[in-house]
């Protein structure tokens, strides 16, 4: 393909002009950016209260703010990030953007209930909000039975109500990305020829439509425990505080699988695009995604392993929980394989796809520690925990997102961004992120509890560490706000396959035009076939 | 076989490339999302299930207070719905404009009929006191924490069904509106195909809650 | 600051197990750490593009080895399940001789009564060299109880008795932290547990009670709550004598039968009506808000006491 110059062309971006055509539009690569909006200021909130708090912990005896405040602080940092930023981060960004595109379609099987997804994130985010404003939460994110339905003095029905409605968005989300891969593939796009990344989504939106209604009934059950007091999680009325647990974790638990399946999707493309070849073992990734998924159903009462389940319950629980971990296994030996042989790309996307596996694969690891029936009675509402999930989510999900992001990029908005300020960026993160949280496992295993913000002095100096970690983490965070800021005007203007990829996206222009496709390709080749793009500048090597 | 960009009609959007291609899409959707309908009512009979083993006496002697007559009668009224939603249906396959809104009529009036019911059901437990609140009380029982917990699952299980037929209705209305201005036709009919999936769906949710709310256990009364 | 720990203290009989397990994971965490950072060190190395037409072969993947890195992961995996769950088998079966200690948590602090009678705020004292069984409550929220030189941790309900256990090795002083978020105090809900040789822990408890022995609370609290006129001791009262009640069997009204343990108890005193003896008309009222969670704890003990050799402190 040759570059084509934006100037003159009807771009998805200049086809239409004013709020109302954003605010109404139904093209997925719009609704895409207006997530993109959306999930970055829930980002930089959670990320404010993740500040506020390592900042706290910086002394034993705490006294930046109150035992009340960090409270919420720590609950709205919870819910910011997994409800409003990870959860809709890349399947409503990236996936919606590119699923289409992917598999040859001009849009998503449900293109207005696409907005309406969008618009029920906002309206739950304005909920939640809205609560954060007028006085906060403190329940932490997973809202305990009965602190959060007898005993909480705090906004928890607003924050629920927002959760459930964004809960919708998800489900709505998923709904949409089901129906499309089952019926919009473009003629010869068989199954086994789509890109991982939407094998990927499938299992995602296999998750979210399945689990999170039960989150949602769930949120229905509080809102009446705490307005009604019908009882149901209350033992002075008869109720089993440890069914709440149950219901919340049968979502909460795939729930962590909507957040690093997407992500897994991304790295497979960056490591596929950056090696120049196929996926190691394509079939056996496709697999895995569904397993994951599927298996992600089964294991969540390895959160309850100290809550007073049966001893039996807590051994299965265990005995699965192990399963769930080898499909992850393979995938990361698959990528690894990729590279053998390879030729190998430096560029910015694959350097966050080297820092995802590292950093997957050690938070993947200490998995095994949690779900070790022995080892998570010591560990478990510890800083052991707090370090294997954020080993997953940022060293993991947020990496792959930003990864994603940057090769992306070129695509979505015609404009390159600066490859320098990438480099440094990624490797400040990389460096602050493992800075923040290694020292969490040690202090986990020391017994340094959760949801704690004085501690005794023994513990300070891998406190100190943390912060200081957290510090560099958050630089590194806001230098690509401002490059990517930058660059949709002063950026090096794109072709339409910078990288030299296969895929259907980078067969269209860059930014493409409104319908993606003039005419419904049809696909005669195989995934990831590099011999059918030799012809391409690549321009970042 | 490409297709190209074209305008958009109601049978063929413009993400779709051909019609067919575009029902099987809206039936796909229509089914997933109710599945995620099971699962969300799921939660509820769970939480019931889970109670009811753990408090047999006293959720037996509150089940055995609702009104199972009323309850058969409701479930009549759901099941004739549903049949007069099938015939709504296949008149729309037929394309018999008229036909289709005499049977979307029946359904509307069978489905008020049946919150009608309910409404005077709840009523009726209103004046006996077993709306869970201060004013809660059971005879028979010294649990009446057990025996409240009974009714406010009894309450949010049918209130989160009546409320799926409120919007039931409004779906039913809104297809009698739109077949009544010629939108559908034996080529193109598929909301009320979709529609008619809702219904059976809220009606089936019934046929659980009937047996598992009203009648376990009722020949130890 | 602060000198810089890495790791915490054995005290327990079951720490050095968990922590021989915590050493397997960690090895086998090490080895594919490595394993994985150096391969792709390597690769990305050796392999590394060095011009824009490089086309390399297409390697689509091998069954043989997908079957290995499950196969040998899976391997490694249910060891990893079977060592664990064997540790938690042990640490959820207290032995039969155990000092039984009562636990109540209610916000923000714990309340932890001694058999004899000494009642502790935030702080237990117990000898070392000898199991120790915890029945545990909460007042109001879920907590957890957690000691993490023992490598213990248990959540504490609301409603139900909850129990750990764990046999000290070391005397010390080890830190009590509460595990499960449970409002505004929960960072200060803590507390120490304190390991004393046999013959001080003997030295402290003679210090005595002045109410007298838990069991002895409870009988006072069974009078004054006037359990006394139904449950005679000799059975002619309208409801099951006591007497040697505990540990046995019960025959239920509608056919089952139930271990009288100290749920069994804690219910009957709190929702009589939820288990009825065979033979006997459902006439007890409800204690609930007429008895702490503590006095529920003493009269249990008291029950324990009757039908038991006198002379008993705690089995």
């Amino acid at each position: 393909m040759i570059t084509e110059a934006v100037q003159g062309r009807e771009t998805y971006l200049n086809a239409s002009y004013g709020i109302k055509s954003w605010l109404f539009t139904k093209d997925h690569k719009r609704i895409g950016l207006l997530y993109l909006a959306t999930i970055t200021l829930f980002f930089f909130l959670g990320g404010a209260f993740a500040t506020a708090i390592r900042l706290e912990l910086l002394t034993p005896q705490g006294g930046l703010v109150s035992s009340d405040t960090y409270n919420k602080l720590f609950t709205m940092h919870g819910v910011a990030m997994i409800f409003f930023f990870l959860i809709p981060s890349i399947p409503a960004t990236l996936g919606n953007f590119f699923l289409p595109m992917m598999i040859g379609a001009r849009d998503l099987a449900f293109p207005r209930i696409n907005l309406l997804s969008w618009y029920l994130l906002v309206i739950g985010g304005l909920f939640a909000l809205f609560a954060m404003l007028v006085g906060g939460v403190d329940t932490g994110w997973t809202f305990y039975t009965p602190y959060s339905t007898t005993y909480s003095n705090t906004w928890v029905i607003a924050t629920a109500l927002g959760i459930f409605v964004a809960g919708f968005s998800s489900i709505l989300t998923g709904l949409n990305f089901i129906v499309t891969v089952h019926r919009m593939r473009a003629p010869g796009m068989t199954w086994f020829r789509l890109p991982l990344f939407v094998w990927s989504h499938y299992a995602t939106a296999l998750i979210q439509v399945l689990g999170t209604p039960v989150l949602a009934v769930t949120i229905v059950l509080v809102f009446c425990e705490r307005v009604f007091h019908i009882g149901i999680f209350d033992p002075a009325l008869g109720g089993d505080p440890i069914l709440f647990q149950h219901l919340f974790w049968f979502y909460s638990h795939p729930a962590v699988y909507i957040m690093v399946l997407p992500a897994m999707g991304v790295i497979s493309e960056l490591v596929s695009t950056f090696s120049r070849k196929p996926v190691f073992g394509y079939h056996f990734v496709a697999f895995a995604s569904v397993a994951i998924a599927v298996l992600g159903f089964l294991v969540w009462g390895h959160h309850l392993f100290v809550s007073g389940q049966s001893l039996y319950a807590g051994m299965v629980f265990s005995f699965l929980s192990y399963f769930v971990a080898i499909p992850s296994a393979i995938k990361v030996f698959n990528w690894t394989a990729t590279l053998y042989k390879g030729s190998i790309s430096y560029a910015t996307p694959m350097l966050y796809a080297f820092g995802f596996v590292g950093l997957f694969t050690i938070g993947g690891l200490t998995g095994l520690f949690v779900a070790c029936l022995g080892i998570d009675v010591h560990v478990t509402d510890t800083y052991f925990v707090v370090a294997h999930f954020h080993y997953i989510m940022v060293g993991g999900a947020i990496m792959a997102y930003l990864g994603g992001l940057h090769y992306w990029w070129p695509k979505m908005t015609g404009r390159m961004y600066p490859e320098g300020w990438a480099k440094l960026s990624a490797l400040v993160i990389f460096l602050g992120f493992n800075l923040t949280f290694f020292p969490q496992f040690i202090l986990g295993y020391l017994g340094m509890p959760r949801r704690y913000h004085v501690y005794p002095p023994e513990f300070q100096v891998l406190h100190v560490l943390s912060t200081a970690g957290a510090s560099v983490l958050a630089a590194g965070y806001v230098i690509p706000m401002a490059y990517f800021i930058w660059s949709l005007r002063y950026g090096k203007v794109a072709s339409s396959n910078p990288w030299g990829a296969t895929g259907l996206e980078w067969k269209t222009a860059s930014p493409p035009p409104p319908h993606n496709f003039d005419e419904t390709p049809v696909v005669t080749h195989e995934a990831y076939d590099y011999s059918t793009v030799m012809g391409e500048v690549i321009e970042v090597g | 076989m490409a297709s190209e960009a074209h305008a958009e009609t109601l049978a063929l959007r413009e993400q779709f490339d051909t019609a067919a291609q575009q029902k099987d899409a809206s039936t796909l959707g229509m089914w997933i999302f109710l599945i995620t309908e099971v699962m969300f009512f799921g939660g509820l009979f769970l939480a019931y299930t889970v109670y009811r083993s753990l408090y047999p006496e006293s959720f037996g002697l509150a089940s055995s207070t609702l009104n199972e007559i009323i309850g058969a009668a409701n479930t009549a009224v759901l099941l004739c719905s549903s049949f007069t939603m099938v015939l709504a249906v296949r008149a729309a396959q037929l394309g018999q404009r008229r036909t289709i809104m005499l049977f979307l009529v029946l359904t509307i009036i069978l489905g008020l009929a049946f919150l009608g019911i309910k409404g005077f059901e709840w009523t009726e437990k209103f004046h006996e006191h077993h709306v869970p609140g201060p004013t809660f009380h059971l005879e028979g029982t010294a649990m009446q924490g057990q025996a409240q917990l009974f009714f406010s699952l009894y309450f949010a299980m049918t209130g989160l069904h009546a409320l799926h037929m409120v919007v039931g209705c409004g779906i039913m209305f809104y297809l009698l509106w739109a077949t009544y201005r010629g939108r559908y036709s034996a080529e193109y009919y598929t909301p009320v195909d979709v529609g008619g999936l809702y219904w059976h769906f809220v009606d089936i949710i019934w046929i659980f809650l009937f047996p598992l709310l009203y009648l376990i256990d009722r020949h130890l009364k | 600051m602060g000198t810089l720990r890495l790791f915490p203290d054995q005290a327990s009989t079951i720490a050095p197990e968990v922590d021989h397990l915590l050493y397997f994971l960690l090895a086998v965490a090490v080895f594919f750490t490595l394993g994985i950072f150096l391969s792709i060190l390597y690769f990305a190395i050796r392999y590394r593009r060095r011009s824009d037409r490089e086309l390399p072969h297409v390697i689509h993947g091998g069954l043989t080895l997908e079957i290995l890195w499950s196969v040998i992961p899976f391997g490694l995996t249910m060891v990893m399940f079977t060592w664990g769950a064997s540790v938690f088998f042990r640490e959820s079966r207290p032995p039969d001789h155990a000092l039984q200690i009562y636990v109540v948590g209610k916000q923000w602090m714990w309340k932890l009564q001694h058999m004899e009678g000494q009642r502790e705020i935030n702080e237990l004292h117990i000898p070392l060299g000898r199991p120790v069984r915890l029945t545990m409550t909460s007042e109001d929220v879920i907590h957890s109880f957690y000691v993490p030189a023992f490598r213990t941790k248990q959540d504490v309900v609301p409603g139900r008795y909850s129990t750990t256990w764990f046999q000290p090795t070391k005397a010390g002083r080890y830190h009590l932290f509460c595990a499960e978020y449970c409002g505004t105090n929960h960072s200060r809900m803590i507390g120490w547990i304190d390991v004393m040789e046999p013959q001080d822990y003997q030295n402290w408890l003679s210090g005595g009670a002045p109410q007298g022995t838990l069991a002895e609370s409870g009988q006072k609290l069974f009078e004054s709550l006037a359990c006394v006129n139904c449950h005679k001791a000799d059975g002619t009262g309208r409801c099951p004598s006591l007497v040697g009640v505990f540990g046995n069997t019960v025959h239920l009204a509608g056919g089952g039968t139930v271990t009288a343990n100290e749920e069994y108890i804690r219910e009957s005193i709190l929702r009589p009506d939820a288990k009825i003896v065979a033979g006997y008309q459902p006439v007890m009222p409800t204690f609930q808000g007429l008895v702490t969670e503590e006095g529920v704890v003493q009269l249990i003990e008291y029950i324990k006491s009757l039908g038991q050799k006198p002379g008993g402190t705690g089995r």
